[in-house]
């Protein structure tokens, strides 16, 4: 099939970046999305012109290093990572513009590459249990009711990608941070760190420069690893209990 | 050293000994050594600089418990965020020898499970240890809130993998990777928030600084501003996983590279077992051309979904249409008692052999069917959702298919690499300072991995061994400061300078990944599934002649100081290439076919694997030879004290 794109060029944070067009010829519809960027960075090299970046690794879906917006949806057409989305979803003559994600937070670093070192550091304000190495009761020690197991797995599907922010209008990170808080917090061993955790993990959210969340829903709408919406009602419980002095830890 | 080349390849030279096993009972092994070793106090350690390279399971997992500790971490990876290390992307799940379904399983079963799946070319002191500390993961992972498979009863859930007869497979749905990944992620960023360690992403190591014979110091590129930066510590912990992209496709993320492991091979650590690759037999066929990589289907559809191919060549019916008395289930027949789950190794053979007899199915007629329909009638669709689902989902995303109607089509492709840098019992390599973790060092699974056991040892070796065995050799620090302007840092940045002008002022006609493809269809070709003499000296000459043509003509375009993808890919290629010789040169010696290494000219009648024990029980660890030398082989003879060598029977 024949397609157009229209590509986001930067050379980097400094510089502003702009739209290019390149014109596609058969492009197979078994390819995968960044399989067709692939081939488009051979055909640039082959001209002397420098490829497009983009970030990239497992191309299975989980790893969360991928992420572009494609036609103003974060990821595109299909509810999946951008590495599995197949051009089988395009139709022949397709017009199709492709972004970096856009949020304050996420600065460019070239081209479709963004900065998401944000995710990290709400991490590092809280998103763990506190354990060290050795320190370990018996894993039977304390049963798990499977609804809990699997509510908790559930959210902690995340695969941090950063789609949520760049789908929000606001650019809030909030259905990131809250597949965290409900992730550990359905949890046995989550519950002693519980009101600290949700605190802590906001403060930072905060700081990092992410908007507010009004509850659009855009970002569970594009969660490539399906978090359900309703953990940033859990987070909302959490941080509401937290401040009931009697309860806080 | 012999001084003659042997077969114009390799020479040989001095054998060598894992010279920390203690020589104590199998059993006491582990205890004794943690005992004999040296302590550091707690005040001494904040003293203490590790690096630590890589940031997967065993990286993220050495790095959050030496920090605990009270070491300084620092922390290298070439990713954007510690939690992209490619463990994410394991899906079946990890073994620990719990014996909680009470099926008769022990450490010692495990430790035997093991050893003959790996083929009797693993350690035995290595494995048992390995076995013994398993349990403890499974706990230390329940603690950090993992949120692992559940029975109605609040208990953890276990399944089967192959090659073994019980259920000890731990797991999280098909992601069970991911879960462990972020447990080790979480604790690692805790230390970050706590200041032992600090993290540098984006970047890649490119060079191993060694002093006075010492590992002291990295050289790394910051690949955001092409910055060439020199790190300096009293110790380094490579944990940058395998290189099974030396053969472009593979079930690999597409950044995993040998680079790390290789440079520290070039400074004199030994490279062990370099051929011993795995071919994993449950992936997604290739569908055309540009293909970029394979996706793995996990294993533990294996439990449920049967192998067939039909009985007749070239049977083009669609599958549903094909009675039950027309369809091959050859594992199942050929294989009795473990059917559908022999081990990797032996299920790929399987799989070659009937391709090549013209029954495959598919494009090409390469791939075999994993039908489910089976499973379906008798647990009902909802319970293969519940245990599968997200495996279909994204079988239907790549192929386009819905594996609840029609079976999944799957063929082989390289999975993992048993081979890496060769280790002691401590996991430290023939470079003092210089410890490997996880997949980048060759110890526990000889010439076959068996499934769910990479997890096991990424985290084994992060959280009990290393903690425990790098105080030994960092009890003798802090050694003497280095100063920035010692003759082996300033060598070390020069080398790694020279070498990126190198490969951006070629300005020759073909892109990078033209070379890796080149190179990764020549390693299928003559150093894949089945290697003969032949083919395997007809393959080195290929990657001579390809590796002489992309320092003459590598196109790469972009500058130094600047994000750069394709000058980051021209570095991995260009290690690569030199890899890849040596693993045809290991495999070529390598006289006999023993797990994922098959031999032509080794088999049984009815085509098998056969071992040679008394030429080849033993790990081949290469000494890089310089420029255009030749490697250096080195033997350390491998003993079985506590398990009968025998021939593997699945049947």
């Amino acid at each position: 099939m024949k397609i157009t794109l229209k590509i986001w060029r930067q050379k980097n944070a400094e510089n502003p970046g702009r739209l290019v067009t390149y014109e596609r010829d058969g492009v197979s519809a078994d390819m995968s999305f960044l399989e067709m960027l692939d081939v488009l960075n051979e055909d640039l090299t082959a001209k002397g012109e420098e490829p497009v970046a983009f970030d990239h690794d497992c191309r299975e879906g989980i790893c969360g290093s991928c992420g572009v917006v494609i036609d103003g949806v974060a990821h595109g057409p299909q509810r999946t990572t951008t590495c599995q989305l197949h051009m089988r979803s395009f139709a022949d003559g397709d017009t199709i513009t492709v972004e970096p994600w856009r949020a304050d937070p996420f600065p460019v670093i070239k081209d479709l590459v963004v900065n998401r070192g944000a995710f990290d550091r709400i991490i590092a304000a809280g998103g763990f249990v506190s354990v060290n190495t050795g320190a370990a009761p018996e894993a039977h020690a304390t049963p798990v009711p499977k609804v809990d197991a699997d509510r908790a797995f559930e959210a902690a599907a995340c695969i941090g990608c950063g789609a949520c922010v760049a789908a929000c209008p606001n650019a809030s990170a909030m259905l990131f941070t809250a597949a965290k808080i409900t992730h550990l917090g359905a949890l046995p061993q989550g519950q002693p760190e519980r009101a600290a955790r949700v605190v802590s993990m906001l403060d930072q959210q905060d700081a990092e420069g992410f908007g507010g969340c009004t509850n659009i829903g855009e970002c569970a709408a594009v969660c490539p690893a399906g978090v359900p919406l309703e953990t940033i009602s859990q987070l909302n419980f959490d941080l509401r209990r937290s401040m009931t002095p009697s309860r806080r830890h | 050293m012999t001084d003659g080349l042997i077969d114009g390849l390799y020479r040989e030279g001095e054998p060598i000994a894992d010279t920390k096993a203690p020589g104590v009972p199998l059993a006491e092994r582990w205890s004794t050594r943690v005992f004999g070793g040296h302590l550091v106090s707690p005040n001494n350690r904040r003293k203490l600089k590790i690096i630590v390279i890589g940031t997967g399971l065993a990286g993220a997992s050495a790095g959050a418990t030496l920090g605990e500790a009270g070491y300084q971490v620092t922390s290298f990876f070439f990713q954007d965020s510690p939690r992209r290390a490619h463990s994410i992307a394991a899906q079946g799940g990890i073994n620990a020898s719990k014996n909680y379904r009470n099926d008769g399983d022990s450490t010692h079963r495990l430790f035997y499970d093991t050893v003959k799946g790996g083929d009797f070319r693993s350690r035995e002191s290595n494995v048992y240890r390995l076995a013994e500390v398993s349990g403890n993961i499974i706990d230390q992972c329940v603690a950090q809130g993992i949120p692992f498979a559940r029975e109605y009863g609040g208990l953890l859930d276990n399944r089967s993998f192959g090659g073994v007869q019980v259920s000890r497979t731990f797991y999280a749905r098909g992601q069970t990777g991911q879960q462990l990944l972020l447990g080790a992620y979480q604790a690692l960023e805790r230390q970050v928030a706590a200041g032992t360690v600090t993290t540098h992403n984006r970047h890649e190591m490119l060079e191993l600084v060694v002093v006075d014979g010492r590992a002291r110091g990295v050289i790394v590129r910051d690949l955001v501003t092409g910055e060439i930066e020199t790190h300096l510590a009293d110790a380094v912990v490579l944990a940058s996983g395998g290189y099974s992209n030396v053969f472009y496709l593979s079930t690999n993320a597409m950044g995993c590279n040998v680079t790390a492991s290789w440079r520290a091979h070039r400074q004199g650590a030994l490279f062990a077992n370099p051929c011993f690759t795995q071919i994993h037999p449950t992936c997604i066929p290739v569908s055309g051309e540009y293909q970029s990589k394979l996706t793995l289907m996990s294993e533990s559809l294996r439990n449920d979904g049967r192998i067939w191919v039909p009985v007749a060549q070239g049977d083009t019916r669609d599958p549903r249409d094909i009675p039950a008395d027309e369809r091959d289930y050859y594992l199942e027949r050929a294989y009795p008692a473990f059917g559908n789950l022999v081990p990797r190794d032996i299920a790929s053979r399987a799989a070659k052999r009937v391709c090549d007899e013209g029954r495959g199915v598919g494009p090409g007629g390469l791939g075999v069917y994993l039908d489910f329909a089976d499973a379906i009638a008798r647990l009902g669709r909802d319970a293969v959702v519940a245990k599968y689902g997200n495996l279909f989902d994204m079988y239907r995303q790549i192929t386009g298919e819905d594996p609840y109607q029609v079976p999944m089509r799957i063929y082989p492709a390289v999975h993992y690499t048993m081979g890496g840098l060769w280790v002691d019992y401590d996991l430290q390599s023939t470079i003092p300072g210089l410890f490997v973790v996880g997949e980048a060092n060759f110890s526990d699974h000889g010439a076959n991995r068996l499934g769910a056991s990479a997890l096991m040892q990424g985290l084994a070796d992060g959280y009990f061994v290393l903690p425990n065995t790098i105080n030994d050799y960092l009890s003798a620090g802090p050694f003497d400061t280095v100063p920035a302007d010692h003759p082996a840092v300033v060598e070390a940045v020069t080398s790694v300078q020279d070498r990126i002008q190198a490969l951006l002022g070629t300005r020759g006609t073909r892109s990078v990944d033209s070379f890796h493809k080149e190179l990764g269809q020549i390693m299928w070709e003559h150093c894949g599934m089945e290697r003969t003499e032949d083919g395997l000296l007809e393959g080195i000459e290929k990657i001579r002649a390809l590796r002489r043509e992309f320092w003459a003509d590598v196109r790469v375009l972009g500058e130094a100081g600047e994000l750069n993808q394709a000058l980051e890919r021209a570095g991995r290629v260009a290690d690569f290439l030199e890899l890849g010789e040596l693993m045809c040169i290991d495999a070529l010696h390598r006289r006999e076919s023993c797990g994922g290494h098959f031999r032509a000219e080794s088999q049984t009648e009815d085509g098998e694997a056969l071992r040679n024990d008394d030429e080849f029980a033993y790990v081949a660890a290469w000494q890089w030879g310089g420029g255009d030398g030749a490697p250096v082989l080195h033997k350390e003879a491998l003993h079985y004290e506590n398990i009968e060598l025998k021939q593997r029977s699945y049947k």
